[in-house]
C-alpha cells in the first residue's frame, strides 16, 4: 500500500485534500455571516473521493457533480478563488454569480456542473461519455452521486445504456450513509449497492472512500477500462459526512458519538500519519505546509469577498445563444 | 422560400435529416425504434435510410429510457456534439423533463454562458388519428413557457423541412414538435433552412386575422375559404415557432384587419394563444376594434372514439364562428 502514498503524488493528494477541507470548513461560517444565499453543502470527511478520482483524470475528462460538489470541482483543478466567488454570487465566479454553490460549471476543465437535482449527474455523465464516443476524443466521464441518488430511476436507465453501448463513464457512488436526514439503512433493502451495477452488466467494485490510495487505485483501473473501450464501471465508496446536510442542519437524525467515531478514520489524518511514517514529510514540515494552505484559502476567500456583485443586466443574458432571438 | 417540389411531410423531414447529417459531422440521431420499425424509418418514416447512409455510429436505436436519453443528449450537446433525439410521442417526454427543463434549458444560463447546448428533441404532438389520451397531447405551450428552450411547430411540409434544418444548426436546445396527423400532408418543399421567429402569412385578408398552428392552421385556411364566400377576407398567420415568436407580424396584420382570433389544439386555458392575445392587447390595443377571441382544445384529455376526439378539438366551424364573433 505504501508505494503510492509514500511519494510526492501522495503528498500532492494530501495537500489538495487539506486545502479543500479548509475551503469547506469556511462554508458554514460564510453562511452564518449571510454571505451565502440559499443553501450550501460542505463535504468535510469526503475529500479522498474527489481527490483520488481526480488524480486519475485529465482536463479533457468530464465530471458531473452533485449539490455537494465543491470538492469535486476543486479537485478537478478549479481555482479556489473563482469557486468561492461563485458561491458568494460574485462577478468573478466561474458562472458570474448566476449559479452559486449548486451550479458551478467550468467548461475548460470538463466540470459539467454541480447540480441541484439529486441524481441528475448520472444522466449527464452518461451523455458526456456518449459525446466522447461520438467524437472519438478518448475522454472519460465521471458521475459523482450519493447513496440517496442511487434510488433515483435514472440510475437504472443510465447503467443499462452505458453498459450496452460500452460508454466510457465511471459511476462514483459516495456512500456517506445519509440522504439529507434519511439513513441508508432505512432507504434500501439491499445494502450492497454494487449489486445495482452488476444487475445491469456494469462491473462494480466497493472500496474505502476514506483512503486516498484505494480510491485512486480503483479510479485508475476504471479509467483504463473506459479508455480501452471496455465500458462503464461502478465504484461504491464508503465515506462519511462530518457536517450536516447543509448549514443550519440540526442533525437530530444521528448521534455525536457516531460522527466522532467516523472521524477516527479521517482520510487526511490517516494519510498524513503514513507519509510521516514513510519519511516523505515530517510533522513540523506539515505544520508549515498547513499554514501555507490556510493562507492560500484565506487569499481565495479575500478574492471572493472583494469581487463585486454582477451587474444587474447579467440577469437577462445567456438565456439563449448570442445571435438567437431572445 | 421558393416553391420546390411537392412532398409529404414525413419525406420532407426525412430529406432534412439526411441534409443535417451531411452538413454537421458532429451530429447523430437516436431514439426508440428508429431504424428497423416499419419501413426502417421509425414510427412515421422520418429516419428512413439514415442508418444505411451514416451507419450505426451515428444512427442509433435506444432502449426505452426517456429519462436518461433526454439528459444524456443534453450533456452530449454541451460536450461538442449535435444530437437529434426522437421521442416517439411527445407525451413520453414527461419521463425525462429533468433533462430538458432542469438541465438543457438552464445549462447556458446557470453556468454563465460557458456552454452551448445544440440539442434537438424531435417528437410529435396532436390528435386526429385515434391515439387517445397518452399519445395525442399538444404540449407546445408547456415547452414555450420554459426560458432557454426554442419551440418549433411546423404546419406544412415546407416548413417542416426548413425549420428542422434551423433547429439542428441552433446552439440552443430546441423542441421540434411535428403533428402526427400531418405526416401525409403534401406541399411544396424548398431547399433552404427557414429562420426561427419569422411568422408566415398563409393567406392574405383584410377583415380579421387568425393566428393558428398545425392542424388548426389547416382548419383556419378551410374556414377562410368558407368565409370568403360570404365576403369576409381572413388573413391567416402561422407563427411557425412559439419561441422565438414574431409578434410584429401579428401587430402588422391586426393593424390591417383590426380583429384577432388565435387558434390552437393545445388546451385553450393557459395556452399560448392567451399569450398572443395578451401581448396584442397590451401593445396594439389601438389597432383592435373588438375583443380578440381564443379557440383551443377543451379542458379534457384526448378521448379515443372519433366522435369524442373531434368534440374536444377545435374544428373549421369553430374558427368560422370565432371570426364571426369578433366581427359582430
Amino acid at each position: 500500500m505504501t508505494e503510492y502514498q509514500a511519494n510526492e503524488q501522495g503528498l500532492a493528494g494530501l495537500k489538495l485534500m487539506a486545502k479543500i477541507r479548509e475551503f469547506e470548513r469556511r462554508m458554514p461560517l460564510l453562511s452564518e455571516e449571510g454571505l451565502i444565499r440559499g443553501s450550501t453543502h460542505p463535504s468535510l470527511g469526503m475529500e479522498a473521493i474527489a481527490v483520488g478520482v481526480s488524480l486519475a483524470l485529465t482536463d479533457k475528462d468530464a465530471i458531473a457533480s452533485t449539490h455537494r460538489g465543491h470538492a469535486h470541482t476543486l479537485a478537478k483543478g478549479a481555482d479556489f478563488g473563482r469557486t468561492m466567488a461563485e458561491i458568494l454570487g460574485r462577478k468573478d465566479g466561474y458562472c458570474g454569480g448566476k449559479g452559486g454553490s449548486m451550479h458551478i460549471g467550468v467548461k475548460e476543465l470538463g466540470v459539467l456542473g454541480t447540480n441541484g437535482i439529486v441524481g441528475a449527474g448520472i444522466g449527464i455523465a452518461t451523455g458526456a461519455a456518449l459525446a466522447s464516443k461520438q467524437l472519438g476524443d478518448g475522454s472519460v466521464a465521471v458521475s459523482y452521486f450519493g447513496d440517496g441518488a442511487s434510488n433515483q430511476g435514472v440510475l437504472a436507465e443510465a447503467f443499462n445504456l452505458a453498459a450496452i453501448w460500452k460508454l466510457p463513464v465511471i459511476f462514483v457512488l459516495e456512500n456517506n450513509h445519509y440522504a439529507q436526514s434519511a439513513s441508508i439503512d432505512d432507504m434500501v433493502a439491499q445494502p450492497d449497492l454494487t449489486k445495482r451495477g452488476e444487475a445491469y452488466g456494469v462491473p462494480s467494485f466497493s472500496g474505502d472512500g476514506m483512503n486516498l490510495e484505494e480510491v485512486y487505485g480503483l479510479a485508475t483501473a476504471a479509467v483504463e477500462r473506459a479508455r480501452a473501450g471496455e465500458g462503464p464501471t461502478l465504484l461504491v465508496l464508503e465515506t462519511y459526512r462530518y457536517l450536516g446536510h447543509m448549514a443550519g442542519d440540526t442533525e437530530i437524525y444521528r448521534t455525536k458519538e457516531e460522527v466522532e467515531a467516523a472521524k477516527s478514520n479521517d482520510p487526511i489524518e490517516t494519510l498524513l500519519a503514513r507519509l510521516i511514517e514513510a519519511g516523505v514529510i515530517t510533522a513540523e514540515e506539515w505544520e508549515t505546509t498547513s499554514k501555507e494552505l490556510f493562507e492560500e484559502v484565506e487569499a481565495a476567500e479575500q478574492f471572493a469577498r472583494n469581487s463585486p456583485y454582477p451587474d444587474v443586466s447579467e440577469a437577462f443574458t445567456d438565456v439563449y445563444a448570442k445571435g438567437a432571438s431572445a | 422560400m421558393s416553391a420546390g417540389k411537392d412532398m409529404v411531410t414525413w419525406r420532407a423531414l426525412n430529406a432534412a435529416m439526411h441534409q443535417i447529417m451531411e452538413d454537421h459531422p458532429e451530429s447523430f440521431t437516436l431514439g426508440e425504434d428508429i431504424t428497423t420499425w416499419g419501413t426502417g424509418g421509425g414510427t412515421y418514416g422520418v429516419t428512413r435510410g439514415l442508418l444505411k447512409k451514416f451507419g450505426r455510429e451515428r444512427v442509433m436505436d435506444t432502449p426505452i429510457s426517456e429519462e436518461v436519453l433526454l439528459s444524456a443528449v443534453s450533456a452530449a450537446a454541451s460536450r461538442g456534439t449535435r444530437p437529434i433525439l426522437e421521442i416517439m410521442y411527445s407525451d413520453f417526454s414527461f419521463l425525462g423533463f429533468d433533462g430538458i427543463i432542469n438541465q438543457a434549458a438552464k445549462n447556458r444560463y446557470m453556468f454563465g454562458g460557458q456552454f452551448d447546448v445544440p440539442v434537438t428533441i424531435r417528437s410529435n404532438g396532436g390528435s386526429g388519428i385515434g391515439k387517445a389520451a397518452q399519445h395525442s397531447q399538444s404540449l407546445e405551450t408547456l415547452f414555450a413557457h420554459i426560458p432557454g428552450l426554442e419551440v418549433v411547430v411546423p404546419g406544412t411540409p415546407g416548413d417542416a423541412y426548413g425549420l428542422l434544418r434551423t433547429a439542428a444548426a441552433s446552439d440552443n436546445p430546441t423542441i421540434f414538435l411535428e403533428h402526427k396527423n400531418q405526416y401525409y400532408d403534401r406541399g411544396p418543399v424548398g431547399t433552404e433552412a427557414i429562420p426561427f421567429g419569422q411568422a408566415r402569412i398563409a393567406r392574405e385578408g383584410k377583415h380579421a386575422t387568425v393566428v393558428a398552428t398545425q392542424q388548426i392552421l389547416s382548419y383556419s385556411l378551410q374556414a377562410a375559404e368558407e368565409l370568403a364566400a360570404e365576403g369576409i377576407e381572413v388573413e391567416v398567420i402561422d407563427p411557425r415557432t412559439l419561441y422565438p415568436f414574431d409578434m410584429d407580424a401579428v401587430y402588422a396584420s391586426v393593424g390591417k384587419t383590426r380583429h384577432l382570433v388565435v387558434g390552437h389544439e393545445a388546451v385553450r386555458d393557459y395556452g399560448w394563444g392567451a399569450e398572443f392575445v395578451a401581448q396584442t392587447v397590451e401593445a396594439a390595443w389601438d389597432k383592435l376594434d373588438a375583443a380578440p377571441v381564443r379557440v383551443g382544445g377543451s379542458r379534457a384529455p384526448i378521448p379515443y372514439a372519433q366522435v369524442l376526439e373531434e368534440a374536444v378539438i377545435p374544428s373549421k366551424d369553430d374558427i368560422v364562428a370565432a371570426v364571426k364573433r369578433t366581427l359582430a
